[in-house]
């Protein structure tokens, strides 16, 4: 068929051809591939934040930048309090934020215009879909500006506002986040609590929050005491919903996370990828060094949280404690190559091999799944993590290294790559902005099943060069 | 893969019963599992504030995921004690004969929400009436704290009086209380009839009064919510699907993929491209498409080649999302049913036993296919009009959801090649138009097997789909296992009928309750 035939028969269905490496069937024509990016809003999203200093602003950019960037879509924050301090460079007093002090507000609204400009770059040229705006904006004209911004570049706003007057909780916010903080490394404990709530009392005067009536054309929620009370307005899409949904979920209760795998299985004693094995002797023993270490931390209300794998569970009954099955937690689906070990990987399916190993995140196993899509797939049990308190999940290598992307903010290029050893526990615990990690190995041995990627990934390669980082099995 | 264990049959007594409460904890879906106590889902607001649209589609939602939810409305109970309405004076905050007969009837739900809700397995029991004053929200908070349920109120509060009137006009015009008809005439009785609520309204009060109580404030029909204090994950669940749903007039457009290659051989599952008859129906789709003249018609397929070519056919913009691929067979994977029969007889049968449980080996169950379904629910209520392309049990599934079918019929709905479903949510359900596109297409419907199945056969232990009981749920109450509402259950209306009632007897109902003894109503509390 000629070229110029081919674009008069237009309702002629365009062949399919299925992307070897993610195994999506997309429409070609003369071998061109047609690029779907799927996404979850028409237009970028333009995240702003309202407040009062230490109500938690930052803490809820940060977390949903995280959040948002672990589903899949490109976000970042952009902090003005980072701005100020780069044009300031050296921070004197809470008498910068005097509303009266006019060099102040110069700077103040300068860093405010700087950071829309590197908004505007990073929405409209360099491909992002969210940007989070971390600044107090807490007058009406502050907001009126941003609001206008997005209007001429295209953008949609959506309001966080987070209200709060729990003294208690204030001041817990000061001491973990504000003393730490770049502006007062030169100052004692007291003294920079004593120059913070200065610095607060700065903003209250001319404190505009959201209201029900002058703001109700705007998209926004309001969260009140820290969770306890939310008001939600006009919601337009589906990326907003998604955000009011995960910001109802999270919550500041200090608890711990405990992450482990199963024990080791008779398939990893071979090599094997997947199935559905027990456990192996070691894995066992593993079992029962685990259940003494819950006994010993002594944790509150734990909850246990295992697949519907035989491994996992039969690891969960050792404990001897109640445990809660989930799907979502079964390891990944290796497809064709389930139950394989490398070396046959390699041997059946070199071209596959290979291609995974190129790009190890997008890639899916023919008739199985990528880390992309066990992505998809876990996004439901963090959204449950994140409402629990003490918490125990035992999974898999994959899941475990899905979860941890999730606490310790890896990227997709990290993420398949974590080291998730057997028979080793994770304590992740929430601190500031982050998450304090403790590896516990539990001192029984296993097989390591960590594969590095190899220096050759072209499907060109050699066996040898194929089955260089392959770990050591029986 | 290694082969499944037989269990001959326990020892003894206490051995059977712990099995029985296995087999049956297994059946639980994951939702359900998760809620623990049961919660009274309390509606407030005046009339025509879409309470009863609310309770409806949220009872709906709750026992597709698996969470077994029954309606309780307040109407109902009223029309059958007292038989005939005459006018809004009935509903007279000074009426003291008529207010007696309102608390009785809500006593009486209550105690009906009671046995649901520790009898007969249900989680969540939806009291669906005004609830407007707050001496009435506090008789149904000490009703719930006497036996230990939460509660969550969800109150809509609506100020447009467009919004009021187009509800009066589709819903309540058709009310039995108005069988008459008379659109002007039954406009004018329920605005006094709302006029009389008006008087004696106390809407929660979040700052003072109701602070400590969990619930959420719907106002406008979505344009502003409220949340306060959500306890739980059912209640968080709750908020996020009433904050998706809205009352905009649109279509969805079901419909599976054109006739595949392994349709015709008769195969499962796979990967196999549309037969030249598919290839067929596709265009004729697309003459659908264009006859209907859709707006913004958003077209949705899985990543299955049969269903994307399908949608290339239509030549507009589609989306793929893997969550709407087909069940995963396992094992099973393209085999015709006799190869499947010769090669797995005992799944097989177990399949026919159950089949909305019953989880191919290194499959799926269609039970996880709800569950995989969720997002894509959640996402179809967000939207305006959307065509579906999709496969035979997942069509089932988001069917079973529009149609409030249970577990018992969502494996067995008919969902026939080339035809395309159009639903269209109207008044408190869906009407449903079949489209046969006229091209010819192989059957791939297997029906309900004939004949009892012998369920009390030997249990085959799945062990990778045993589920252990909970702490939480040390005293086991006996669980519903299929979802969906049984439509025996007094005055639950039938989910196919536009006319909400049944007529169903309600002597049961009111048996033993005396209205004109002292005793019952000694202590009543004016309404």
């Amino acid at each position: 068929m000629l070229d110029n035939e081919e674009f008069m028969l237009d309702s002629y269905p365009r062949e399919l051809t299925q992307n070897p490496l993610k195994k999506i069937w997309m429409p070609c024509r003369n071998g061109h591939i047609a690029q779907r990016r799927v996404c979850m809003t028409n237009c970028p999203t333009l995240i702003v934040t309202v407040g009062l200093p230490a109500r938690g602003k930052t803490y809820i950019s940060k977390k949903l930048t995280r959040y948002l960037n672990w589903i899949g879509v490109p976000t970042k924050e952009f902090n003005v309090g980072q701005y100020r301090r780069e044009c300031l460079k050296i921070y004197k007093s809470f008498e910068f934020f005097r509303p009266d002090n006019e060099e102040g507000l110069k700077i103040r609204r300068q860093c405010a215009t700087s950071a829309l400009n590197d908004v505007r770059q990073y929405l409209s040229v360099e491909g992002g879909q969210v940007a989070v705006f971390d600044a107090t904006n807490t007058t009406r004209e502050r907001r009126g500006t941003i609001v206008k911004f997005a209007e001429q570049n295209g953008f949609k706003v959506f309001f966080v506002e987070s209200v709060c007057e729990d003294p208690d909780v204030i001041a817990q916010n000061i001491v973990q986040v504000k003393l730490g903080s770049p502006d007062y490394l030169h100052c004692n404990s007291e003294e920079a609590i004593e120059d913070f709530m200065k610095r607060i009392k700065c903003y209250e005067s001319s404190y505009q929050p959201l209201d029900e009536v002058l703001d109700r054309d705007l998209s926004y929620i309001k969260i009140m005491d820290v969770g306890r009370r939310y008001l939600v307005n006009r919601v337009v899409d589906h990326i907003q919903s998604r955000i009011v949904y995960y910001l109802m979920n999270i919550h500041i209760t200090p608890r711990s996370i405990y992450l482990c795998r199963h024990g080791e299985s008779d398939l990893n004693i071979k090599g094997r990828i997947g199935g559905d094995s027990g456990l192996s002797a070691r894995g066992k023993e593993f079992a029962k060094h685990l259940r003494k270490f819950i006994q010993e931390q002594n944790i509150k209300d734990l909850k246990v949280w295992t697949s519907q794998m035989k491994r996992t569970i039969q690891t969960a009954e050792c404990l001897g404690v109640p445990y809660e099955q989930w799907k979502s937690l079964n390891e990944i689906d290796a497809g064709v190559c389930e139950e394989m070990m490398y070396e046959e990987i390699q041997e059946h399916y070199p071209l596959e091999f290979a291609l995974r190993d190129q790009d190890k995140y997008r890639y899916r196993y023919p008739k199985g799944e990528s880390y992309e899509d066990l992505v998809q797939r876990l996004e439901p049990v963090i959204m449950e993590l994140e409402r629990q308190e003490n918490i125990l999940v035992i999974c898999h290598q994959a899941v475990m290294r899905c979860l941890l992307a999730y606490f310790l903010d890896k990227t997709a290029d990290e993420l398949p790559y974590l080291n998730c050893p057997l028979h080793t526990v994770l304590k992740l615990t929430p601190v500031a902005y982050g998450c304090k990690v403790e590896s516990v190995y539990l001192g029984v041995d296993s097989v390591n099943t960590h594969r590095d990627r190899p220096e050759n990934v072209n499907v060109q390669r050699s066996t040898e060069d194929a089955l260089q980082t392959v770990p050591a099995h029986f | 893969m290694s082969g499944t264990q037989r269990d001959n049959g326990p020892a003894n007594s206490t051995e059977a019963k712990k099995t029985d409460l296995r087999m049956h904890e297994r059946k639980c879906s994951w939702a359900s599992y998760m809620t623990n106590s049961p919660t009274v889902i309390v509606m407030i607001g005046l009339p025509a504030r879409g309470k009863t649209y609310m309770s409806k589609k949220l009872t709906r939602y709750l026992n597709w995921i698996g969470v077994p939810t029954k309606v309780f409305n307040l109407g109902v109970y009223r029309r059958e004690a007292v038989r005939a309405y005459k006018s809004y004076d009935f509903f007279r905050h000074d009426n003291e004969e008529a207010m007696k007969i309102r608390k009785q009837c809500a006593l009486v739900a209550l105690q009906d929400v009671k046995a649901y809700l520790t009898e007969e397995g249900g989680q969540i029991a939806v009291f669906d009436a005004t609830n407007t004053t707050r001496e009435r929200r506090d008789l149904i908070q000490a009703f719930v704290k006497e036996n230990a349920f939460k509660v969550f109120f969800v109150e809509s509060v609506c100020d447009d009086p467009e919004v009021i009137a187009a509800n009066i006009l589709e819903v309540k015009v058709s009310s039995p209380d108005y069988p008459e008809r008379h659109r002007e005439r039954v406009m004018d009785d329920f605005l006094k009839r709302i006029e009389c609520y008006k008087v004696t309204y106390q809407p929660l009060n979040p700052d003072d009064y109701d602070k400590d109580l969990s619930f959420i404030k719907v106002i406008n029909v979505g344009r502003r919510f409220l949340v306060n204090r959500v306890q739980d994950y059912i209640q968080s669940k709750i908020v996020y699907y009433l904050m998706n749903i809205h009352v905009h007039s649109h279509s969805i457009y079901l419909c599976r993929h054109g006739e595949s290659n392994h349709n015709v051989e008769g195969r499962i599952g796979g990967d196999s491209e549309l037969s030249p008859r598919g290839r067929q129906f596709a265009h004729t789709l697309r003459e659908f498409v264009d006859e209907h003249k859709l707006s913004d018609l958003k077209v949705w397929t899985s990543q299955l080649r049969r269903t994307i070519q399908t949608a290339e056919e239509l030549g507009v913009p589609y989306e793929q999302w893997k969550i709407l691929n087909e069940i995963d067979a396992g094992v099973c994977e393209e085999m015709t049913y006799e190869m499947i029969q010769e090669t797995f007889p005992e799944e097989f049968a177990l399949r026919d036993q159950d089949k909305y449980h019953y989880r191919y080996p290194g499959g799926e169950s269609y039970q996880d296919l709800v569950q995989r379904l969720e997002p894509v629910i959640m996402e179809l209520e967000r939207q305006g009009n959307v065509l579906v392309v999709c496969h035979q049990a997942v069509m089932r599934c988001l069917l079973a959801y529009f149609l409030d079918k249970g577990a018992d019929d969502l494996p067995y709905m008919k969902c026939p090649l080339h035809t395309v479903l159009k639903l269209t949510p109207v008044a408190y359900g869906c009407k449903v138009e079949m489209f046969y596109l006229n091209v010819e297409a192989v059957n791939t419907h297997r029906d309900r097997p004939l004949g009892k199945i012998p369920k009390d056969s030997a249990i085959i232990h799945r062990r990778n789909s045993y589920t252990p009981l909970s702490s939480h749920d040390q005293v086991k109450r006996p669980r519903l296992y299929s979802a969906g509402n049984q439509p025996w259950l007094p005055l639950a209306p039938t989910p196919s009928a536009l006319m909400p009632e049944g007529r169903q007897s309600q002597e049961s109902l009111c048996e033993g309750i005396d209205f004109d003894s002292p005793d019952e109503t000694s202590g009543c509390v004016r309404f």
